[in-house]
């Protein structure tokens, strides 16, 4: 086959996704969930408004609750989204552009559902932008001397990051799927979102300028990103959470978690839209690798803190791993490390990386495993503070309940869009990687 | 087939997202304007009252006590609005008859006090204190302004947080002494500031004012 037909075979079969979707009847149903989910996430957000924060379980002692540990939770997924796309892309891993445009597409919608969660857990939201340092009637600005302040700055400047690596990257597919749409609303909504990109070469070194400078940024965020996430905690003087292995800690644990994610996504992908011959059994062994390598860093973390505690000797450290290990909410400590390293270890088989639904299941206990970790860490470093008086459990109200629920359809919802609507794929850089390869003549 | 994107396609998008962004200027401009407003302040705004009441007449004129009225501003949070009988302490003597009085008359008839209309509001999570205020030397006039010269009342000052802070984090200069606290036209170190230029340094540390502590959060947000 020449390369050609090879070359015109390929975007076929990427940019005909969105034109003609392959299994429309159960992209409707999972559509279907994810809108519940998503009114399940305004009757929430619309109760917290109206009622107030009272309306959550979180209260002194234990002030940060679910919001807080979904917000680094959903963070630490869509770190492995810039660390696939821009990290590889740097380091010329080709392979990783059957990965990518869904990695990133799942950055950008994971920061959003973590962008939400500070701001609907401030006592008025709606005064979220008192957080920016602009020039006001009451002559104050931010403490920027303090994490909670880096946080809006880390944040937001990811979520830029994140839309242009992603926008970038997509447009000469969305001028592919323009050229092929046979609809005129199709030609102009793809035309106008592909910015009259035409293929010129100067057009290509200048995509290839903005694209890798893009991602050199990118990726450096990813690590300053999670590790500021981290000094939220470790900037306190919280028992169990004053440490200095918690910047690697938090970043390895959102890789961690991110690509258990990536994974899932990557197998289901493959399976829904047919794509076993651009996502091959090479990445999901890569990814199995990948989660593996991440998964053990992060044990090193959890054993890091550990053996802290026990060198320092401090009583009060001493006693918050006691009730880590054995306190009113050690379930969720030991589900951590169950969920997150047990089943991992599976994947130092080759043959466990090759099997779909086994790296599918060991990415959703990870991605489980991940997010009792965060509870935990919030949870058992403060319901028991310094002093008895300050002593308190904290149980999770329903509406918090629903709004993770519902901050699942804030993920899914525009996920399954751009699935249907957009190439998940880039088909010019896979061309480009299976020549280099060889791989295309089979292909 | 004809081409969907004229050349012309590439410098439309262009002008809109410039329009867009020239939109956003324009709409912070128009915020930012009107958070300084008196629109927005209501500063020089005059408040509907039961009863068209002058401080001009009473105060420049008769020459009549904030505290006369306002009894509980030094020992409580609020100033406090009078109580019919106190109005009606002159008012059952002098213009008895008045028309512009008579609802005046009907509140103390039926036991029904006068709901008059904030002038100086606070949003609800200030806890404003009269009483520290007043008793530590800051004056009347430094917040509701001139009302000696107001034959209707209304805000002096935009209570913006930044009008708390300005004095909160340099209180000296605003000091007085304290038997001056409710004149309005008081100017006598106007004269001559370099003769008295210690006093609020003084005071502020005879009084125990630490600018450090006024300016945490929680003395007006508790």
């Amino acid at each position: 086959m020449s390369d050609i037909v090879a070359d015109a075979r390929i975007t076929d079969e990427i940019t005909r996704i969105p034109l003609r979707y392959p299994h429309p009847r159960i992209w409707w149903a999972f559509f279907a969930v994810s809108l519940l989910l998503l009114l399940c996430f305004a009757v929430s957000a619309a109760v917290l408004l109206i009622y107030g924060v009272g309306m959550w379980g979180n209260n002194i002692p234990v002030n940060w609750g679910l919001a807080i540990s979904n917000y680094i939770w959903f963070l630490g997924i869509g770190h492995a989204g810039t660390l696939i796309s821009a990290l590889l892309l740097l380091l010329g891993a080709h392979w990783r552009n059957s990965l990518n445009r869904f990695a990133e597409a799942m950055t950008l919608f994971a920061v959003v559902c973590a962008g939400l969660y500070p701001i609907l857990h401030l006592g008025r939201p709606w005064y979220f932008y008192w957080m920016a340092p602009y020039p006001n009637t009451m002559t104050i600005s931010p403490q920027f001397k303090s994490p909670l302040s880096w946080d809006f700055f880390a944040v937001l400047t990811y979520l830029t990051v994140s839309v242009l690596f992603w926008y970038i990257g997509i447009i000469p597919d969305l001028a592919s799927v323009r050229d092929r749409a046979k609809k005129r609303g199709q030609q102009v909504f793809y035309g106008l979102l592909s910015l009259g990109w035409r293929g010129s070469a100067r057009h290509w070194v200048r995509w290839n300028q903005a694209y890798r400078m893009t991602a050199a940024i990118a990726v450096p965020l990813v690590v300053s990103v999670h590790s500021e996430i981290s000094l939220l905690f470790a900037a306190g003087p919280i028992p169990g959470w004053n440490s200095t292995v918690f910047p690697p800690y938090f970043v390895l644990g959102a890789a961690f978690s991110g690509f258990a994610v990536v994974l899932m996504i990557a197998v289901a992908l493959r399976h829904a839209l047919g794509l076993a011959d651009l996502v091959t059994g090479r990445h999901l062994d890569l990814l199995g690798r990948f989660l593996l390598a991440t998964g053990l860093m992060t044990a090193y973390g959890y054993w890091a803190e550990i053996y802290d505690t026990l060198y320092s000797g401090e009583q009060q450290d001493l006693a918050t791993l006691t009730d880590r290990l054995a306190g009113t909410y050690a379930y969720s400590y030991w589900s951590a490390v169950i969920l997150n390293f047990l089943p991992l270890q599976l994947l130092w088989f080759a043959g466990i990386r090759k099997k779909p639904v086994a790296l599918f299941l060991i990415g959703l206990s990870v991605t489980v495993g991940m997010w009792y970790e965060r509870y935990m860490l919030l949870t058992t470093s403060l319901y028991r503070d310094y002093l008895v008086s300050s002593w308190g459990e904290y149980h999770p109200s329903i509406w918090e309940w629903g709004l993770y629920l519902g901050m699942l359809g804030v993920f899914f919802t525009p996920f399954l869009l751009f699935i249907r609507f957009l190439p998940v794929i880039f088909a010019f850089e896979v061309k480009e990687a299976l020549r280099e390869t060889g791989d295309l003549e089979h292909a | 087939m004809a081409q969907i994107f004229t050349a012309s396609a590439d410098m439309r998008l262009r002008a809109i997202l410039l329009g867009i962004l020239i939109l956003l200027v324009c709409l912070a401009t128009f915020v930012g304007g009107y958070a300084e407003s008196s629109y927005g302040t209501l500063v020089g705004w005059v408040q509907d009252q039961p009863v068209p009441f002058s401080h001009e007449h009473h105060v420049a004129g008769l020459g009549i006590d904030c505290r006369y009225c306002h009894t509980s501003v030094e020992t409580s949070a609020k100033a406090g609005l009078p109580a019919t009988h106190i109005c009606m302490s002159c008012h059952s003597q002098i213009w008895t008859g008045a028309a512009m009085l008579a609802p005046v008359r009907q509140s103390l008839a039926e036991s029904k006090p006068l709901e008059w209309n904030r002038v100086a509001r606070l949003p609800d999570y200030v806890y404003f204190d009269h009483s520290i205020h007043v008793t530590k030397g800051v004056p009347c006039v430094s917040c509701h302004g001139r009302v000696d010269q107001m034959p209707l009342m209304s805000r002096a000052k935009p209570f913006q947080m930044k009008f708390c802070l300005d004095c909160h984090r340099d209180p000296a200069p605003n000091l007085r002494p304290p038997d001056e606290m409710t004149r309005m036209d008081w100017t006598d170190w106007d004269r001559d500031p370099g003769a008295h230029k210690e006093y609020g340094a003084l005071m502020a540390k005879t009084y125990g004012i630490e600018p450090a502590k006024l300016t945490q959060c929680n003395i007006c947000h508790r």
